[in-house]
C-alpha cells in the first residue's frame, strides 16, 4: 500500500501489517534502509571475491618463476579484480550502500524520493555484477583486457568470446544503476530535508554525496555510451575504434577518461565524507572549516590542492579535541596516513616527466592502491564500524575491531611500499611473470606477505560480526555521542525513519540537542580569543526540546512519489 | 628550494629512481629527486601534525573541548601554501617536459620502431636494415666491444627480446608505431615511456650518454603474452655501431618463427643461442 | 531553493570555463562535446530552479529559522513494497544476456519488462499493491 509519510508528533509509530517471508520482503522492498544494506552486503561480498583474486595473483608473483598460473588466467584475474573493485565495490559500497542508508537519515527524510527507482537501481546493480562475473563460466573465460578495456585490445579481433561481451553488458547495467541512484539522491537532498536544515547545515557526508551524484550524472553516461559503441564495433560491424575501418582507437581513450577522471573523485569523495563524520564525533569537536568543505569537494575536480586543504580541515578538527580511540577513529587515522602517502605520490604522477618514467609500472599500482585502500577500505570499513550500531542497534566488539585495524594497517604498508620500489626499478604492471636476477623477488615476496595480512585482517571483522550476531550488546540510539540527525532516531530507525525531530540550528542538530551548553563558537572567533567555554551564548539559539507540538498538517507537497505523482492513499 | 637543487648539480639521493642514461632523462631524474624531497617535507610536516594531534589530544577526561570551527588566517594560509607548491611543481614540470619532448630538426639516425603482438621491429631507415624479434627471443644478440649481449650485459636477463642498437652521444629519432593494439615503449634507465598507438605516430629523441645494455619492456597490456614482450637497447660507440649496421651481409627476410609456448618461455628467461638472426637489408 | 539553483548553475559555469579552455588548448571535439553536455546538465535544471525560487515562498528547509512544527504533516506519497522493480530489473538482465547468449532470451526479457511497466502503472493508479 502507498504510505503517506508524515512527520508525526512524538510517540506515534508507523504501523506494520502482515509479515511476509524474508525473501519476499527482500524482493519487494522499497525501504532505503533495506536497499542500502543490500547494496552494502553485495558489494562487500564482491570485495571479498575480488580480494581472493588479488591473493591468487600475489601468490603467482611471489617469486620470479611464478606459481604455475597461465597468462590467460592471470589476465582474467587482474581484469576482473580491477573491474570488481572499481565498478562493483568502491563506488556502490559508499554511494549505493552507505549513502542510501545514511543520507535520508541525515536530512531527516522518511525515505529516498523515488523508492521504487531505488529498488530498481539495486536490481540493476546486482544483475550487472552477476553478468560481469558470468564470464568466468564461459569456455573462453572472462574478459582479459584490463578494467579500462582499451580498444582495440577489447575489439572482437583481439578479444573474441562472450567474456568480453558480458563485461561490457555488466558495465552497461551498473552504469544505469549509478545514474538512477544519483538522480534519486539529488532529489532527496533537494526536496526532502527537514525544516531548518538549509543546504549549508547539511553534514559533510551528505554534501559529498550530492557532489558525487552530480559527477556521476556527468561521467557515467559517457562510460555507458562508450560501452555501447564498443559493443557495436564488436558485433554490428561499426568502426568507431578500429583503424582499418577509418576509426580512431584514441577516441575510446578520450571517452573513457572523460569518465575516468571524475570517477577518481566519485570513488574518493564519499569516503572523505565518512572521515568527516567520524573525526568530529570522536574528537568532540565541530568540523573545522565546515563552510569551505563543500566548495572544495566541487573544486577537487581541478587538482590536488583542495584535497591537501582537506587534510588541514581534518587535522584542525582533531586539534585541541578530546579524541577517543574507538575502532572507527583508528580507521580514520589509518585513512589520513595512507591517503597522505597515496596523495603525495599522486601529485608526483601528475607531473608528466615523472609519469614518463613510471607510467604503467608498479609505482602507479602502489599509488592507486594506497589511495583506494585508504578510501574504500580504511574509510569505508571505518564507516561500517561507525554506523553498524545505527543499522542493527547493537555494538561491534572494540577489541576485535582494533585487531582488524592493526593487522590491516601493517599489511597495507608492507604490501605497497615494496611496490613503489619495484615500479621505480622498472617492473611493469599486469605481468604474470618477471625475470629473475633483477632483484625483484624479495620485494615481491614482501608484498605478497603484506597482501595476506590484509586478507587475514578481515577475518577479525567476520568474527566480530558473528560475535555481535550471537551475543548482542545493545547500542542505544546514540552510542558515539554523534552529531548529525541520524543519531537522533532509534537504532535501527523505524519505518520512515523519524517519529520526532530536534530543532535544527547548525550542521549537528543531535549534538546541539544533547549539549545545549556547548554550541559552536561564533564565526570568526577562534580558540585563542575564547576565554572559557562556560557562558558563551548560543549563536543561533537552541530553543527547547524535541518537537512535540503537533501542528496542523501543512501540505509539504514537494516530494514526488516515485514518478507516479500521486498523493493517493 | 627546488631551484637551488636544479642549479646545484646532481648529487642528490636517487630515491630508487634511475639517474637516466640519456641527456633527456637526466632532467627527469632531477625533477623526480626534487619532487621527492618536496613530498617528503610536506609529508613529514602533515604526518607529524596528524600523529601529534592524534596522540596529544587523546581523551583524558569527560569534558567537552572548546567548539571552535573557523580560523580565517590559518585557513587562508593552508590554502595558499599548497597552491604555491603546486604552481612551483607545475613550473618545473613544464620546463623539464619541454626539454624531454624537444625534437631536434636533424637527428643523426632515424629508427622506426613498430610494436606488434608480441614483439618489436626496428627499421633503420637511413641504412635499409631492420631487426625483428618476438617476445623473449633476441634475433641479433649484439653486445659491447664485439661480444654478444649476454657476455657484456650485467645480467643475462637484460638481453631478453630484440636489441635496439643505437650509437652513443648522438641524437637518435625514434618514430613509434603500433601494428595492432596499444603497446607501451618503456626503457626504465631512460626514465621514459610512450604509448605505441595504432593509427598514431609518436616521435621522440634519445641521446644516450653511456655505452651499455639497457633492459626494456612493453608496459601497456597488449594481450596474452604482454608480460614477455621484452626488448633492450644496445648503446654502442659510433664506430661499433657503424660496424654493426654495415657488418652483416644482406639476408633474405626470414619468418619470425613459431611463437614459443608459455611453458617454454616461462621456465627460462635466458635467450636462446643466436640462431634466429633476422637482421637483414630491406632489399625491396 | 535558491542555494540548490546556484549550485547547479555553479556546476554549469565550472564546466563552461573548463570547456572553453579545453577547446582552445586541444581543439579536440569529443571532449568538448561532452563538456557542453555537462554545462547543459547544470544550466537546464539550475535555471528552472532559479526561476521558481523567485516565484515561491521559501520552504521550511530553505529557512534557517524554521521550526519543526512548520514541517509537520504530509511530506509526500511513498509507495509501499512492490515486486515490479525486481521484475523490471530481471527483464533488463535477460535483455543484456540476450545480446550475448542468443536472441531467444528476448522473449522472457520483453515479457518481464512489459509486465513490470503495466504493473508499475496500475500500482500508481490504485495507490500500490502487494
Amino acid at each position: 500500500m502507498t504510505v503517506l509519510a508524515e512527520r508525526l508528533p512524538a510517540g506515534a509509530h508507523a504501523e506494520h501489517h502482515d509479515e511476509p517471508t524474508l525473501i519476499v520482503k527482500w524482493l519487494t522492498t522499497t525501504d532505503h534502509k533495506v536497499i542500502g544494506l543490500s547494496y552494502t552486503i553485495t558489494s562487500v561480498i564482491l570485495f571479498f571475491l575480488s580480494g581472493i583474486m588479488a591473493l591468487a595473483m600475489r601468490v603467482q608473483l611471489s617469486s620470479p618463476g611464478g606459481a604455475g598460473m597461465s597468462p590467460q588466467t592471470y589476465n582474467e584475474l587482474f581484469t576482473m579484480h580491477g573491474a570488481i573493485m572499481l565498478y562493483l565495490f568502491a563506488g556502490p559500497f559508499a554511494f549505493g550502500g552507505l549513502a542510501n542508508y545514511i543520507v535520508p537519515l541525515q536530512v531527516g527524510a522518511p525515505d529516498m524520493a523515488f523508492p521504487r527507482l531505488n529498488a530498481f537501481s539495486y536490481w540493476l546493480y546486482l544483475s550487472g555484477s552477476i553478468t560481469m562475473l558470468l564470464g568466468f563460466f564461459t569456455s573462453t573465460g572472462a574478459a582479459a583486457f584490463g578494467w579500462v578495456a582499451y580498444a582495440p585490445l577489447s575489439s572482437s579481433v583481439y578479444s573474441p568470446g562472450p567474456g568480453a561481451d558480458l563485461f561490457i553488458m555488466g558495465l552497461f547495467l551498473t552504469g544505469f544503476s549509478a545514474v538512477f541512484t544519483a538522480v534519486n539522491l539529488i532529489t532527496t537532498i533537494f526536496y526532502l530535508r527537514a525544516p531548518g536544515l538549509t543546504m549549508f547545515r547539511m553534514p559533510i557526508f551528505t554534501w559529498n554525496m550530492l557532489v558525487t551524484a552530480l559527477l556521476i550524472l556527468i561521467a557515467f553516461p559517457v562510460l555507458t555510451a562508450a560501452m555501447l559503441l564498443l559493443f557495436a564495433d564488436r558485433h554490428f560491424g561499426t568502426h568507431f575504434f578500429t583503424v582499418s575501418g577509418g576509426g580512431v582507437p584514441v577516441l575510446y581513450q578520450n571517452l573513457f577518461w572523460f569518465f575516468g577522471h571524475p570517477e577518481v573523485y566519485i570513488l574518493a569523495l564519499p569516503y572523505f565524507g565518512i572521515i568527516t563524520e567520524i573525526l568530529p564525533v570522536f574528537s568532540r569537536k565541530p568540523v573545522f572549516g565546515y563552510k569551505g568543505l563543500p566548495f572544495f569537494s566541487l573544486l577537487s575536480l581541478l587538482i590536488a590542492v583542495p584535497t591537501g586543504i582537506k587534510f588541514f580541515n581534518w587535522i584542525g578538527t582533531m586539534w585541541r579535541g578530546q579524541i577517543s580511540y574507538k575502532t572507527p577513529m583508528l580507521f580514520a587515522i589509518g585513512f589520513l596516513l595512507g591517503f597522505l602517502m597515496g596523495g603525495l605520490t599522486g601529485v608526483m604522477l601528475a607531473s608528466p616527466p615523472i609519469d614518463f618514467a613510471t607510467h604503467d609500472t608498479y609505482f602507479v599500482v602502489a599509488h592507486f592502491h594506497q589511495v583506494l585502500l585508504a578510501t574504500a577500505v580504511f574509510a569505508g570499513f571505518g564507516g561500517i564500524y561507525f554506523w553498524y550500531p545505527k543499522m542493527f542497534g547493537r555494538m561491534l566488539r572494540d577489541g576485535l575491531g582494533k585487531a582488524h585495524f592493526w593487522t590491516l594497517f601493517v599489511g597495507f604498508w608492507l604490501t605497497y611500499l615494496p611496490q613503489y620500489v619495484l615500479g621505480l626499478k622498472g617492473m611493469p604492471r599486469r605481468v604474470f611473470i618477471y625475470p629473475s636476477g633483477l632483484g625483484w623477488g624479495a620485494l615481491n615476496m614482501a608484498s605478497t606477505v603484506g597482501a595476506f595480512l590484509i586478507g587475514a585482517s578481515f577475518l577479525f571483522m567476520l568474527v566480530n560480526l558473528f560475535v555481535s550476531w550471537r551475543n548482542p550488546i545493545p547500542a542505544g540510539d546514540n552510542p558515539w555521542d554523534g552529531h548529525a540527525l541520524e543519531w537522533f532516531t532509534s537504532s535501527p530507525p523505524p519505518h520512515h525513519n523519524f517519529v520526532k525531530l530536534p530543532p535544527i540550528r547548525s550542521e549537528r542538530p543531535t549534538w546541539d540537542f544533547n549539549h545545549p551548553d556547548a554550541p559552536v563558537l561564533p564565526h570568526g572567533r577562534h580558540a585563542k580569543e575564547q576565554p572559557a567555554l562556560v557562558g558563551v551564548g548560543s549563536p543561533a539559539g537552541t530553543s527547547g526540546g524535541p518537537a512535540q507540538t503537533p501542528s496542523a498538517p501543512a501540505d509539504g507537497g514537494t516530494a514526488p512519489g516515485d514518478g507516479s505523482g500521486e498523493t493517493g492513499h | 628550494m627546488l631551484l637551488g637543487i636544479l642549479l646545484g648539480g646532481c648529487k642528490l639521493p636517487t630515491f630508487y629512481g634511475y639517474r637516466g642514461v640519456t641527456s633527456q632523462s637526466h632532467d627527469e631524474s632531477l625533477l623526480y629527486e626534487g619532487t621527492v624531497i618536496a613530498a617528503i617535507v610536506v609529508g613529514v610536516i602533515t604526518g607529524s601534525l596528524i600523529i601529534w594531534s592524534a596522540l596529544r589530544y587523546r581523551r583524558k577526561s569527560d569534558t567537552i573541548p572548546r567548539q571552535f570551527q573557523y580560523h580565517i588566517p590559518l585557513e587562508i594560509f593552508y590554502t595558499v601554501v599548497p597552491i604555491v607548491i603546486v604552481l612551483a611543481l607545475f613550473g618545473f614540470t613544464v620546463y623539464t617536459e619541454n626539454k624531454i619532448d624537444n625534437v631536434v630538426p636533424n637527428p643523426a639516425l632515424n629508427i622506426r620502431v613498430t610494436a606488434f603482438q608480441w614483439g618489436w621491429r626496428y627499421d633503420y631507415t637511413n641504412y635499409h636494415v631492420f631487426v625483428e624479434g618476438v617476445r623473449t627471443e633476441d634475433p641479433d644478440p649484439v653486445g659491447l666491444d664485439g661480444k654478444t649481449c649476454v657476455q657484456s650485459a650485467p645480467t643475462p636477463n637484460d638481453c631478453l627480446g630484440p636489441g635496439l642498437v643505437m650509437p652513443v652521444g648522438e641524437t637518435v629519432r625514434i618514430t613509434l608505431l603500433s601494428n595492432d593494439v596499444v603497446h607501451g615503449f618503456y626503457v626504465p634507465q631512460f626514465n621514459f615511456s610512450r604509448y605505441a598507438l595504432p593509427g598514431v605516430v609518436n616521435r621522440f629523441d634519445f641521446n644516450v650518454q653511456k655505452p651499455g645494455i639497457y633492459r626494456a619492456q612493453c608496459t601497456q597490456l597488449c594481450g596474452l603474452y604482454h608480460a614477455e614482450m621484452f626488448f633492450h637497447v644496445v648503446a654502442l660507440p659510433r664506430a661499433q655501431f657503424l660496424a654493426w649496421v654495415h657488418g652483416s651481409q644482406p639476408q633474405p627476410i626470414t619468418d619470425a618463427g613459431p611463437i614459443p609456448t608459455a611453458a617454454q618461455s616461462a621456465k627460462a628467461f635466458v635467450p636462446a643461442a643466436p640462431a634466429a638472426t633476422t637482421k637483414s637489408s630491406a632489399a625491396s | 531553493m535558491r542555494t540548490e539553483a546556484r549550485l547547479l548553475i555553479g556546476v554549469a559555469i565550472f564546466f563552461a570555463i573548463t570547456g572553453v579552455g579545453y577547446w582552445f588548448w586541444s581543439s579536440e571535439q569529443s571532449g568538448t562535446a561532452m563538456l557542453v553536455g555537462a554545462v547543459l546538465l547544470g544550466i537546464v535544471p539550475g535555471s528552472y530552479y532559479l526561476w521558481w525560487s523567485h516565484r515561491m515562498k521559501p520552504r521550511p528547509e530553505d529557512r534557517a529559522d524554521a521550526t519543526v512544527p512548520e514541517g509537520a504533516g504530509v511530506i509526500g506519497a511513498f509507495p509501499g513494497s512492490s515486486i515490479w522493480p525486481f521484475v523490471m530489473g530481471m527483464g533488463l538482465f535477460a535483455l543484456v544476456l540476450a545480446a550475448v547468449f542468443g536472441l531467444w532470451l528476448l522473449a522472457p526479457a520483453f515479457a518481464a519488462i512489459f509486465a513490470a511497466a503495466i504493473g508499475y502503472t496500475r500500482e500508481s493508479r490504485r495507490g500500490g499493491t502487494v
